[in-house]
């Protein structure tokens, strides 16, 4: 597919600097990913002509939206976008409907009622119109702010921490409508976000920013696989896998995960067979043995191949990168384990994964 | 005993004058204070500081200046006076610019903590929603802004109404013309007519309590500044 989004752009602050430049697909989420401070919120901001880059080019589905060589610059209002912010920003002086409302007015939609229909239903705000903002929950208030911004039919969709302000049950009550969104939704998404699990379940690409650089750009599964960028979160390393429902075993309650390069063992849910889902594997959980184990209560081992392997911050800890037949896989070993097993580079082993989390 | 025909025509007048620059002022005023909500210009404490001049001011210094530049050899006095309008000290409309900046910053510095309280957020978000800046403004930042508009607006009534100092040095005491009700009680005071002095004097001290009472009682959250 071809890359839709251009966005390139540099910030001097005295405290801060940021130096951006990246092409994404126009379509799917692209999760923006670093840690507090890296500069996150400054590109979407950038992004929105909130924020004023200098030597900026920023283009999405064919519009420029800022051309500081040619002296191009649209202001906010003016670009086709939608922005989610961290804590709703709705106004308290208009209903949820008018609210809603107050966007598609302006973007020329005039009263789109199958738009607009569409939009309450897919966020599950209907019986919410003609409350006040100060009368919903933390969720509510969110999922209003969403379906806001969708009803003037953006070009893109900007996302900053929208869960990062909802404590975890408020978190899972807004997750699902995210993944709708994803599904339903032909409009890119720049989501960003801190927690890799949300980045995990919901994004398409990753875009890992540190201190104002992209670091690594690609698909989740290659991203968050790679070792030098795990390297930074230790507990939270984690590989994403792709696979499909393979088959059913009611006897034991287990289905198969069929995925490129190999199949797991997960307990049964009620998912059908051939349905996609995505495997999430911490590191934490992944152990290398150098032969097929014959008396494990471990389900899981896979033959694999050691790829290359990585200090972390813990002296005591290595990363190390499997090949399962063509899908990596990133196991957390002590360095003590390395030498007794004389694990190098190249390398046949068995990777143990004692627990899958399913991201359906 | 009661009201004179002069006492009448007194709290007439103060109220036209305290209307008329109630209004004007909340006109002049917003754009004002909404400037200094926003700006982060190097002027903006330059205009802040003119603004609230008035606060420290005496009257007198103020009417005296203003006497001296709408006079017959003042700037703004020639130019009243080429433009056919004659002079303006001693008249009503003089009056009513004396009062306009001796009110000011009564009615300023409510609306600019009211627009400054707003926060960026809800301006972007309207931004992001197609929504030009003069459009934020009407549709987001003015109905949010409301109490504080109204505190600006018996602010600058109650202000007007209770002036004496630049009155009297710009506006003398020219019955039904100049002559408010601050000025008559003055008028009757030196005339040693007690008994006026206090209907009227009671009358203004009812009204500026019920004035600051619906102030407190309709808008708890927004202080009395200045």
């Amino acid at each position: 597919m071809k890359d839709l989004i251009h966005a390139r752009f540099k910030i001097n602050y005295s405290s801060f600097a940021l130096d951006f430049d990246l092409s994404l697909p126009g379509h799917g989420i692209s999760a923006l990913f670093g840690q507090s401070g890296s500069g996150k919120t400054t590109v979407l901001r950038c992004m929105a002509g909130l924020e004023r880059a200098h030597d900026a080019y920023i283009e999405v589905n064919g519009e420029v939206w800022q051309d500081d060589a040619r002296g191009i610059f649209l202001p906010t209002h003016k670009r086709s976008l939608g922005y989610i912010f961290q804590e709703a920003s709705l106004f308290p002086h208009l209903s949820v409907r008018r609210n809603l409302e107050y966007g598609q007015k302006r973007t020329g939609g005039g009263s789109d009622n199958v738009a607009f229909g569409q939009a309450i239903t897919l966020l599950g705000i209907d019986h919410l119109m003609e409350r006040l903002p100060d009368k919903l929950s933390g969720g509510e208030r969110q999922r209003v702010a969403i379906a806001r911004a969708l009803l003037t039919k953006p070009s893109l969709l900007l996302m900053d921490e929208p869960l990062a302000a909802l404590d975890i049950k408020r978190k899972q009550e807004i997750l699902p409508y995210l993944e709708r969104l994803h599904d339903t939704l032909a409009i890119p998404i720049l989501y960003v976000s801190h927690q890799p699990d949300e980045v995990v379940r919901l994004a398409d690409q990753v875009v890992l920013l540190e201190s104002g650089k992209v670091l690594a750009c690609g698909p989740v599964t290659d991203v968050l696989a790679r070792l030098d960028l795990s390297r930074t979160l230790l507990e939270e390393a984690a590989s994403v896998i792709e696979a499909t429902i393979g088959h059913h075993d009611t006897k034991y309650h287990l289905m198969r995960l069929d995925f490129r390069g190999g199949a797991i063992l997960a307990a049964q849910r009620d998912l059908s067979l051939g349905q996609k889902v995505r495997l999430k594997m911490y590191a934490r959980d992944v152990s290398i043995t150098m032969s097929a184990p014959t008396d494990s209560s471990i389900l899981n081992h896979l033959p694999a191949v050691v790829l290359e392997m990585a200090d972390t911050s813990n002296p005591a800890i290595i990363l190390v990168r499997l090949d399962l037949g063509g899908t990596p896989l990133l196991a957390r070993i002590t360095k003590r384990s390395r030498d007794m097993l004389g694990i190098v580079p190249g390398s046949q082993v068995f990777a143990q994964i004692k627990s899958v989390a399913l991201l359906v | 005993m009661g009201f004179l025909s002069e006492d009448w025509g007194a709290i007439w007048l103060t109220l036209k004058l305290s209307v008329y620059v109630t209004v004007l002022l909340l006109l002049i005023g917003t754009p004002i204070a909404w400037w200094l909500a926003r700006t982060r210009s190097r002027l903006k404490s330059w205009v802040g500081t003119v603004v609230a001049l008035p606060l420290v001011l005496p009257p007198t210094v103020m009417g005296f200046y203003l006497l001296v530049v709408m006079g017959p050899n003042g700037p703004i006095g020639q130019l009243t006076q080429s433009l056919g309008l004659g002079l303006l000290p001693f008249t009503f409309s003089g009056l009513v610019i004396g009062s306009l900046f001796y009110s000011m910053p009564f009615v300023v510095q409510p609306l600019q903590n009211a627009f400054e309280a707003i926060g960026e957020r809800p301006l972007e978000a309207a931004a992001t929603l197609r929504a030009s800046p003069l459009d934020v403004f009407f549709s987001v930042a003015l109905p949010l802004a409301r109490p504080g508009i109204i505190t600006a607006a018996i602010l600058g009534f109650a202000h007007t109404v209770g002036e004496f100092g630049i009155v009297l040095m710009i506006g003398g005491s020219i019955p039904d013309k100049t002559r408010v009700v601050s000025v008559q009680i003055y008028n009757h005071v030196e005339a040693f007519e007690y008994a006026h002095a206090h209907w009227l004097a009671g009358g203004m001290l009812v009204f500026s309590f019920a004035v600051l009472l619906a102030l407190y009682m309709f808008n708890p959250k927004h202080r009395v500044c200045g």
